[in-house]
């Protein structure tokens, strides 16, 4: 490797799968986009222009309002038109445009109260239309909520959610694998076993049949946190085995006989000399499993067994899309499913990209 | 192992608030005798692992139970729903090795060439697209053009036709569910078989196969491929598990009537014995597949049989 500054520096081994990283550019634009996502949700309540539950129910289902910037032959600034509706002969609502009301998107509008970080009580919203005109800028669900702020809304439960729930489950499967693989034996076949359990019955069965041992009277923040400890509970078995089996050739390492002959306690040997060469490995299967646990928490959403509405998440806004007939009248509904899409790609492209930029290390550690 | 599973899901439902006695105390119908009756017939009154030793005898003698929420015994409503689910999972499964090893091969042999890129980057699209948004779109598709029936497993006027007839009627229902659940599945079997036969491709064997002046076709088919698909008749076993979960959400979102969308319905209505057999006939399952799994491989693969 040869290095540009007149003293050469040596490279450590993760500055090296890092600029194998950087060189693929696939994998770099999905890490911004992923970080645009994460962003926001962060932002959530300032980027949307409604707060989640602002419902107008006469609205429902209108389709999404387009932008114009041109206002009887002259350009202005981008405003929408009012949202006009009827019905058709079958009852069905039809929404025409009112082009005799004008409303101006405005930066920093004020809007519905929120707490900024939770904390800060903040009104104004990063854009928005003047009461009383409505801005749909992917259209609205049943109750005439503004889909477009429920997908931010629900980014900050669906992707906290795989980050939470992987943070859970690799601390388990580590210590556990950790453990198992260190000292063999009666404790690795107990622990061994009770991993096969888990990874016996199908993921989905017992993700329902866990749901099932949460009380119904939970509020959502209680839902929310028994769904990631559901989560994770199903998805540390199968991480635990692999570390177990790095950690059994591991542990015959003379450093780790240096390490025990100075008087190290085991767990500290295990903590501080045997996990951190394992985690090459855990640092891609992390990046590979966050999708689980997206996909994991949509689905529950999904059948109605997550979170609950009023809240959002990407999977309890697509049930709306169960019914099939709804997506012929406000396709717009499957836009969630685009988000959990985009996700999700990112993810299992940055997986790949570094499982690729990480392999001269994993060969060394096998 | 099985014990274990059944003991957690024991637990697990005695957990949940509120039980199936609590359901049908409410309906107007069912007397307090008869629910007495049940509460002596599965020792209900008696402690939570005092009735699980009890369920587990009840097992040995061949008897799941009582669907509570069904009103017939647990075996009845099982098997129909376990031929159901076995269809629908054995279809996919067809789909999914018939279309994913072919194309890995092909991806493998034209590696970074044109058509290796464009079936990556299907592949990379199938495998993120969730399976439950692929049935819907297929279903929303097929409302569309109305070539293909939505969701359930037979049409109402089932009965009367032949049993060509019914075969057809069958497969036409099969087609979405079974699609969407494969698609994931093509795809992640597909990059698995390009790997295996990208590595197996460049050992020395292989050159010298191609030295000795071996047809392509030859050395591609009879020596890579071989050797190549052995690691994936491994993953077969653990496959059938994903298959299984994977398909229980398709099956739920397709009404199509099998052990996934039982289990949902076991789950919400608190039909303890039902949520057991359900999750005991999981992990049997998942024996059986790894032990066809196993036994398949020691067919392909004479070294393993050797060894032993």
């Amino acid at each position: 490797m040869k290095s540009k500054s007149k003293e050469p520096k040596p490279i450590s081994e993760f500055q090296l799968a890092l600029n194998n990283f950087k060189r693929n550019r696939l994998a770099h634009f999905c890490v911004y986009l992923l970080l645009a996502l994460y962003g926001m949700a962060v932002f959530a309540d300032f980027l949307s222009p409604y707060s989640f539950e602002n419902e107008s129910r006469q609205y429902s289902y209108s389709p999404p309002t387009p932008i114009h910037i041109i206002h009887e032959g002259k350009m202005t600034a981008p405003f929408v038109y009012g949202i006009e509706f009827h019905y058709d002969e079958n009852r069905k609502r039809v929404f025409e445009m009112d082009k005799t009301k004008k409303f101006p998107i405005q930066l920093f509008q004020t809007g519905d109260e929120y707490k900024l970080f939770g904390v800060i009580p903040c009104r104004y919203h990063f854009f928005g239309v003047p009461e009383p005109g409505r801005m749909y800028l992917m259209g609205a669900d049943s109750r005439g909520r503004d889909l477009f702020s429920r997908i931010l809304y629900g980014a900050r439960v669906s992707l906290s959610i795989g980050l939470i729930g992987v943070l859970i489950s690799f601390s388990i499967g580590l210590l556990v694998g950790g453990i198992a693989g260190y000292y063999g034996g009666g404790i690795d076949n107990i622990l061994m076993r009770i991993c096969e359990m888990f990874m016996l019955v199908p993921g989905f069965y017992l993700l329902l049949a866990l749901r099932a041992a949460v009380p119904d009277d939970f509020n959502s923040v209680q839902v929310y946190f028994a769904i990631v400890i559901i989560l994770s509970f199903i998805g540390w078995a199968s991480l635990a085995r692999i570390i177990r089996g790095m950690c059994l050739s591991l542990r015959e390492r003379e450093y780790v006989l240096a390490a025990k002959a100075i008087g190290l306690s085991d767990l500290a040997i295990i903590l501080k000399h045997i996990l951190p060469h394992t985690l090459s490995y855990s640092i891609f299967a992390v990046m590979l499993s966050i999708p689980g646990y997206i996909l994991g928490e949509s689905a529950l959403s999904l059948i109605g067994l997550g979170i609950q509405d009023p809240y959002a998440s990407w999977g309890n806004l697509l049930s709306d899309a169960m019914s099939i007939v709804r997506i012929k009248f406000a396709p717009w509904i499957l836009w969630p499913a685009f988000f959990i899409f985009l996700t999700v790609i990112c993810f299992n492209i940055i997986g790949d990209a570094l499982r690729d930029s990480l392999d001269p290390m994993l060969k060394k550690a096998a | 192992m099985l014990l274990g599973i059944s003991l957690l899901t024991f637990i697990l439902m005695r957990l949940s608030p509120g039980n199936f006695l609590d359901t049908i105390r409410l309906d107007p119908q069912i007397s307090e005798e008869t629910v007495d009756h049940y509460k002596t017939l599965y020792q209900l009154d008696k402690p939570v692992l005092w009735q699980f030793v009890h369920w587990i005898k009840n097992l040995l003698k061949g008897e799941l139970g009582y669907s509570f929420y069904f009103n017939v015994p647990v075996s009845r409503i099982i098997s129909d729903r376990l031929f159901n689910t076995f269809i629908l999972s054995f279809a996919s499964f067809l789909i999914t090795w018939l279309i994913a090893i072919p194309l890995g091969i092909a991806a493998a042999l034209h590696r970074n060439k044109f058509m290796d890129r464009v079936i990556q980057f299907f592949s990379y699209v199938c495998l993120s697209l969730p399976s439950f948004f692929l049935a819907m779109v297929f279903l929303f598709l097929a409302s569309q053009t109305g070539i293909l029936p939505l969701g359930g497993m037979y049409s109402p006027r089932f009965d009367d036709l032949n049993l060509l007839g019914k075969a057809t009627d069958l497969f036409l229902h099969l087609v979405i569910p079974a699609l969407a659940l494969s698609l994931g599945g093509i795809a992640s079997l597909q990059r698995i078989m390009r790997g295996n036969m990208l590595e197996v491709l460049g050992q020395q064997y292989i050159l010298s196969a191609r030295a000795k002046g071996l047809p392509e076709n030859r050395v591609v088919y009879s020596h890579a491929l071989r050797n190549a698909i052995n690691p994936l008749i491994t993953l077969l076993g653990y496959e059938f598990s994903a298959l299984l979960s994977g398909a229980a959400l398709i099956e739920i979102i397709c009404s199509w009537p099998g052990l996934g969308s039982l289990m949902l319905t076991a789950v919400r209505s608190k039909d303890i014995y039902l949520v057991m057999a359900n999750m005991l006939l999981g992990g049997v399952l998942f024996i059986i597949g790894n032990l066809l799994a196993d036994i398949l491989l020691a067919k392909v693969d004479p070294r393993i049989r050797y060894e032993k």
